[in-house]
């Protein structure tokens, strides 16, 4: 399946990459500094079960949130390389 | 059987599986010693890393410290596994691209510079140094508390198993014992934690009863325990006395200082490939984030647990004749001392002081409080005790502990071992040496270190910054070391003059200020005398931008870096296409595995 090195289009692979780096790493901040730190007042005033939604994203949701961003990133960037011909 | 019994058998039992696993993966190469041969499955590399990661601190302290600071915790849980998002998409895969063995070799092959590898070797040794110190402190403290060992003896326990695999087996002995050892620390920690949950909760996921009412009531945990501690005076649970601005830098110090923590990015070289790198981050996260969740959980369930049963209770005075003394106390309608209690005054860690001479212990904030020492690495431990479960739990969870510690110190090991043998020896010093006298030097390194680590354990007390393993380890990681390798593989313009500016606009001020304030003149200073008010924990964070700014100013105004390395960086960024490249990869057998 894999191309030779010439052929691939290197440079376009990894503007997509940079992109898809970007945006989750935007997500990344969202939860922690952001859920957890920066707006933690607003989201407090919401529960989830028995805790206020900013503390238990400080505690225990950003993590699970890492979690699923990773499993994301490997999945997304298989289907860059399928599509741009990278041996990954 | 005695719960002392207990301990022993858990403990030399896990000993001899480690030692076992030691003698069945032996390193026959230099690339089995240093990257495992290249060829460890991505699940398995994440669980060993994950052992490698999870410390005697996220095993015994995270919790006690959460426990007390409330809110205020969360720093450490965002920011230890964080870190591993950035380690995913930043760093781990381009690194194993680049196919080399250690840190400093990626940083002195990129910038085409020995002064840049030497920098990265310092900052590489101090960090493992001080964090490997810590460890073997661990060891002894758990022999010494449970097992009626001297402190010392304990040390040279550990020095002798780490020994024996660290130095037969290098990286690949270490990753195999690392998955038996995560094994061990995970149950230890998760059994005692669902009883508790259950206890208090009714729910058997520590993560669900985080956020459950409490049993049979119509409170929620958390709320309960504000109330529960704004009764006493101390502060809300869920609210902090740090600043917003602290909470953030020290988040972020954290959390880049784990991506840039030499031990944590070799265990990615071990892997086949950059897809491997990738899918064995996500891996080593899930098995961490199965402690970090359930920890916040334990911390808050210790807090309740233990004004529940002490605040107000009678104190029982003898713990030989306890169950008779506590039978009287409840005939007479009274609440006695529990047992547990007990067990750990004996030790020192706890310690209480009948200011009114009231018979009762009060457990509140300021002068009042009765509780005059409360160690907050006990809680961990006092678990399976506070839960009532039977003596072997607490025998498991002292192997947990020792699992925790020694995993941490072999992955240590590893860093300083390759560090001296490989980028000190074979790549600057002696750079004719082969294949088969490297591997000697690396196992002699490895030796040397161990010993050097045991005596740094056994002096901690007189090594002040051992215990400022947090401040250092993760402000220097994320001051010195994550910048150039950042830079190294999304800027192609980066130099080797901006990398060594860079590096060093981390190390000098970071350092200065963590010792200034943690350990120095500064000591006694409080938040008001803070730069920007950012404690020492999180002036990594501050200073990382400034490294960052500095390398990329640096590099523009002197000579673009040779085309031979402008193309390897684009070589590592698409997976596949790396080929050999004159200055980077002489001297080296580097990339036979990439073909």
């Amino acid at each position: 399946m894999s191309k030779d090195a010439a052929e691939i289009d290197g440079k376009g692979y990894w503007r997509a990459v940079l992109r898809l780096t970007l945006s989750l790493l935007a997500i990344w901040f969202m939860v922690s500094f952001g859920a957890g730190i920066l707006f933690r007042d607003v989201l407090d005033q919401v529960s989830i079960g028995g805790a206020p939604l900013g503390f238990w994203f400080a505690q225990n949701g950003s993590i699970y949130v890492f979690v699923g961003l990773i499993f994301y990133y490997c999945v997304a960037m298989r289907r860059l390389e399928r599509k741009f011909g990278v041996k990954g | 059987m005695s719960q002392e019994m207990w301990t022993y058998i858990f403990v030399a039992a896990t000993f001899a599986t480690y030692i076992g696993i030691a003698i069945w993966a032996r390193a026959a190469s230099t690339d089995d010693f240093y990257v495992a041969g290249h060829d460890v499955h991505p699940m398995v590399n994440g669980m060993a890393t994950a052992a490698d990661w999870m410390s005697a601190a996220s095993f015994l302290s995270m919790a006690g410290l959460i426990a007390f600071m409330g809110y205020g915790g969360s720093v450490y849980l965002m920011g230890w596994t964080g870190g591993y998002v950035l380690l995913a998409l930043l760093l781990a895969p381009f690194l194993r691209e680049f196919g080399k063995f250690t840190v400093p070799d990626f940083v002195g092959d990129r910038y085409y510079s020995t002064t840049a590898r030497m920098i990265a070797v310092i900052c590489a040794l101090f960090v493992s140094f001080t964090y490997i110190a810590g460890q073997m402190k661990g060891v002894g403290v758990a022999f010494s508390g449970f097992l009626g060992v001297e402190f010392n003896t304990g040390i040279y326990v550990g020095m002798g198993i780490v020994f024996v695999y660290a130095v037969l087996g290098g990286m690949k002995g270490i990753t195999y014992t690392q998955v038996a050892q995560y094994c061990v620390l995970i149950f230890a920690y998760t059994v005692p934690a669902i009883f508790i949950s259950l206890i208090i909760t009714g729910n058997p996921v520590p993560q669900i009863g985080f956020i459950s009412d409490v049993r049979g009531e119509d409170v929620s945990m958390l709320a309960k325990l504000n109330q529960v501690v704004t009764d006493l005076g101390f502060k809300e649970y869920t609210s902090t006395d740090k600043s917003m601005f602290d909470m953030f830098a020290i988040t972020g110090a954290l959390m880049f200082g784990t991506a840039g923590l030499p031990h944590v990015i070799i265990r990615f070289f071990t892997v086949s490939s950059a897809s491997a790198a990738r899918v064995s981050a996500g891996w080593a996260l899930v098995f961490i984030a199965l402690l970090y969740t359930t920890a916040p959980a334990v911390a808050g369930f210790a807090r309740l647990n233990f004004i529940d049963t002490v605040n107000e209770s009678t104190y029982v005075e003898s713990l030989d004749n306890y169950d008779t003394e506590a039978a009287a106390i409840v005939a007479a309608g009274g609440k006695p001392t529990p047992k547990w209690f007990k067990d750990w005054e004996k030790t020192g860690l706890l310690a209480v002081e009948d200011k009114n001479g009231d018979g009762r212990v009060q457990y509140r904030a300021g002068a009042d409080n009765e509780v005059t020492k409360l160690d907050r690495d006990i809680f961990v431990l006092a678990n399976p005790s506070i839960a009532n479960l039977p003596g072997w739990v607490i025998g498991l969870v002292v192997a947990g502990g020792l699992a925790a510690a020694l995993s941490t110190a072999a992955g240590l090991l590893m860093v300083i071992s390759s560090s001296i043998s490989h980028d000190l020896c074979r790549r600057t010093l002696f750079k004719g040496m082969d294949d088969k006298t490297e591997l000697l030097v690396a196992r002699l390194a490895a030796a040397g270190a161990v010993i050097a680590a045991g005596f740094m354990g056994i002096y901690s007390a007189q090594l002040a910054f051992v215990a400022q393993v947090v401040a250092f380890a993760f402000g220097l990681a994320a001051a010195s070391l994550f910048p150039v390798i950042f830079l190294g593989i999304f800027w192609k313009r980066m130099n080797r003059e901006g990398a060594i500016a860079s590096m060093l606009t981390g190390l000098v001020p970071t350092f200065v200020y963590i010792w200034h304030f943690k350990i120095g003149a500064g000591k006694a200073a409080d938040a008001a005398d803070w730069f920007l008010g950012v404690s020492p924990e999180g002036i990594g964070f501050v200073f990382m931008f400034v490294s960052l700014a500095v390398g990329i100013a640096v590099s523009l105004v002197t000579k673009a870096p040779p085309q031979d390395i402008q193309d390897l960086v684009e070589d590592i960024r698409v997976p596949g296409t790396r080929r050999a490249h004159g200055i980077a990869d002489s001297g080296m057998a580097p990339v036979a595995d990439q073909a």
